[in-house]
C-alpha cells in the first residue's frame, strides 16, 4: 500500500515536473531562422564554389591567369584564360571557367594561388533545373557585380528565373 | 411556452453551430502555434497576419477534396459517422449555461443529458472505424470502445459525487451554488468531501481520454494506425472529425468549469458573467493543449490499467466518503 502511494506520487511528480518545463520553454524565445526572409551569416570557414577577389585599389580581378590553379585542380574544373593588354605590367583575365559539376570542393586551387586572387564564396543558393548552369564563367560573375560588391544580385536574380 | 421561444432556440442553434464552427477552426490555429511555442518554432505565419488565415485555408483545402467511400465499406454507416460524431457535441452544448441567462435550455437534467448523448460519441466513432473496411481502423475501433468505456466509469462516478454535493442536475442551479469567492467552488468544498482537488483532475484526466486527446489518443495514433478510425475519410468528412473533436473539447472544458470552477461566477464574487466563463474555459482548453504537447502516447495496457487500478478505486472511494462525510454532518 505504501509503495503503491508513494509509485503514485512520485508519478504525478514526474507529470508535473514535464509540465513545467513545456511551459517554461513556451516562455523562452523561439529560436526557428524564418528561413526567406532572414537568413543566417555563413561562417568564415563555409566553402561555397570558389569565386574571383576583387583587388580593391584598382576595382579589377586580382588573377593574372598564371594557371596555377588550373594546374593544381586534380579534376580538371578550372580553365583560366587571360591576356597581355598593351601598357599594362601583367596579364589580366579574361575568362575563369568552372566546372562546379565536377568540383569536389578540395580547396587545391585556392591553396595553390600565390596572390590570393581566389576564395572560397558564401554562395548556397545553388539550385537549377540544367547542368550547364553550374559551368560558371566567374570572371563573367566578377565582372557583373561590378557596381556594389559584396552580395552577387544578378547571379542570384537569374537564378531564380 | 411564448411566441417567442421557437425564435429563441433557433437563434441558441445558429449561435451555437457558429460557436463551434469557429472555436474547432480557430482552437486548431491556437494547437498549432502552441504546439510551435512550446517547441521553441514560430508555427504557421505565412497565411495572413501570424497564420490568422491558416484555419480558412485549410477549410477550403478540405472542402474542395473529394469525398470518397472506400469499396466495400458500409456507404450507410461511413457517411453517417461524422454526423454522428457531430451531434452530441452540439446537443451538449444546448444546456451549457454560457451566463446566467445565456443558455439555450434551462432543463432540470442537463448533467444527465450531456452524459447520455456524450456516450453516443464513442459509438460514433466505433462505427467510423469499422465501417471503413481498413484493419487499422478495425483496431482503432476496438481501441476506442475499451479506451472510452474505462474512462467513462470514473467520470461518472467523479460526477455521482459532484451531485451528491450539489444536489441538482440543473447545470444552473449548480453555478449558482457556487456565486461568492473563489474558494466557493466546487472544487475547493472540502466539507463535503476533503479530496474534492484530486476528483477534479480526475475528471481532467477522464475527459482527455473521452474526448481522445494526446497522451491518451489511441483512436489516432498516427505512429502506428496512419489515423486510426478516421484513416478512409477524406475531405470534410474527416475535416468534421476533427471539428467534433474540438467541439468535444469545448465541451469538455465547459462542463469542467460549470462543475468545478464556479461557471460564470467572478472569482471575487462580483460582476460575474459569460466573459468569466469563457476566461476559465479557454485556461482549460489551454491546458488540455499543454499536456498534448508534453506527455508521449502512453501505450494501451498502461491506459487502461491507469484507469481501472487507480482512478476507478479512488473515485469509488471518494463517492464513498463524499456519501458518509454527507450523512454524518446532516
Amino acid at each position: 500500500m505504501k509503495a503503491l502511494l508513494k509509485e503514485i506520487g512520485s508519478g504525478f511528480h514526474s507529470l508535473v515536473t514535464g509540465m513545467r518545463i513545456t511551459l517554461g520553454q513556451f516562455f523562452k524565445p523561439q529560436v526557428t531562422v524564418h528561413y526567406p526572409h532572414e537568413t543566417l551569416k555563413m561562417p568564415v570557414r563555409f566553402r561555397g564554389h570558389i569565386e574571383l577577389v576583387r583587388d580593391p585599389q584598382t576595382g579589377k580581378a586580382i588573377c593574372f591567369a598564371c594557371k596555377a590553379c588550373e594546374k593544381a585542380c586534380p579534376s580538371d574544373c578550372i580553365i583560366v584564360e587571360g591576356v597581355k593588354r598593351e601598357g599594362e605590367r601583367r596579364k589580366s583575365v579574361t575568362e575563369f571557367k568552372l566546372d562546379f559539376t565536377k568540383c569536389s570542393l578540395c580547396g587545391s586551387c585556392v591553396e595553390a594561388c600565390k596572390s590570393e586572387a581566389i576564395r572560397f564564396s558564401k554562395d548556397y543558393n545553388l539550385a537549377s533545373v540544367s547542368k550547364e548552369e553550374f559551368i560558371m564563367d566567374l570572371f563573367k560573375r566578377l565582372e557583373s557585380e561590378q557596381p556594389k560588391p559584396p552580395q552577387a544580385q544578378p547571379e542570384q536574380s537569374k537564378e531564380a528565373a | 411556452m411564448s411566441i417567442i421561444e421557437p425564435f429563441r432556440l433557433l437563434l441558441f442553434l445558429v449561435g451555437i453551430m457558429a460557436f463551434v464552427g469557429l472555436n474547432a477552426a480557430y482552437l486548431v490555429w491556437v494547437e498549432r502555434k502552441g504546439a510551435a511555442r512550446f517547441q521553441r518554432r514560430p508555427g504557421p505565419t505565412e497565411v495572413g497576419y501570424g497564420g490568422l488565415l491558416q484555419p480558412i485555408a485549410d477549410g477550403i483545402k478540405l472542402l474542395s477534396k473529394q469525398l470518397h467511400v472506400p469499396p466495400g465499406a458500409d456507404g450507410v454507416l461511413f457517411r453517417a459517422a461524422p454526423l454522428l460524431v457531430m451531434i452530441p457535441a452540439m446537443i451538449g452544448l444546448a444546456v451549457v449555461p454560457f451566463s446566467e441567462s445565456l443558455v439555450a435550455r434551462d432543463t432540470n437534467v442537463g448533467l444527465l443529458m450531456i452524459f447520455a448523448f456524450g456516450s453516443i460519441n464513442v459509438m460514433a466513432i466505433m462505427l467510423s472505424g469499422w465501417s471503413s473496411r481498413n484493419k487499422y481502423a478495425i483496431i482503432s475501433a476496438a481501441r476506442i470502445v475499451s479506451q472510452d468505456v474505462a474512462y467513462e466509469i470514473p467520470m461518472l462516478l467523479v460526477v455521482v459525487t459532484m451531485l451528491m454535493a450539489t444536489g441538482t442536475m440543473n447545470l444552473n442551479e449548480i453555478v449558482q451554488q457556487q456565486a461568492g469567492w473563489f474558494w466557493r467552488w466546487n472544487i475547493f468544498r472540502l466539507d463535503v468531501n476533503p479530496l474534492m482537488p484530486l476528483t477534479f483532475i480526475i475528471f481532467f484526466v477522464c475527459m482527455l481520454a473521452e474526448t481522445n486527446r494526446a497522451p491518451f489518443d489511441m483512436a489516432e495514433a498516427e505512429s502506428e494506425l496512419v489515423a486510426g478510425a478516421f484513416t478512409e475519410y477524406a475531405g470534410m468528412g474527416f475535416g468534421v472529425f476533427f471539428i467534433a473533436e474540438y467541439a468535444n473539447i469545448i465541451l469538455g472544458c465547459a462542463f469542467a468549469t460549470i462543475l468545478f470552477l464556479g461557471g460564470w461566477q467572478s472569482p471575487f464574487g462580483v460582476w460575474s458573467g459569460v466573459f468569466w466563463f469563457l476566461l476559465k474555459m479557454y485556461v482549460l482548453v489551454f491546458t488540455v493543449i499543454w499536456v498534448r504537447w508534453t506527455f508521449p502516447r502512453t501505450q494501451f495496457y498502461n491506459l487502461l490499467n491507469l484507469s481501472w487500478k487507480l482512478l476507478i478505486p479512488i473515485s469509488l472511494s471518494t463517492l464513498i466518503l463524499t456519501a458518509v462525510v454527507m450523512k454524518v454532518l446532516k
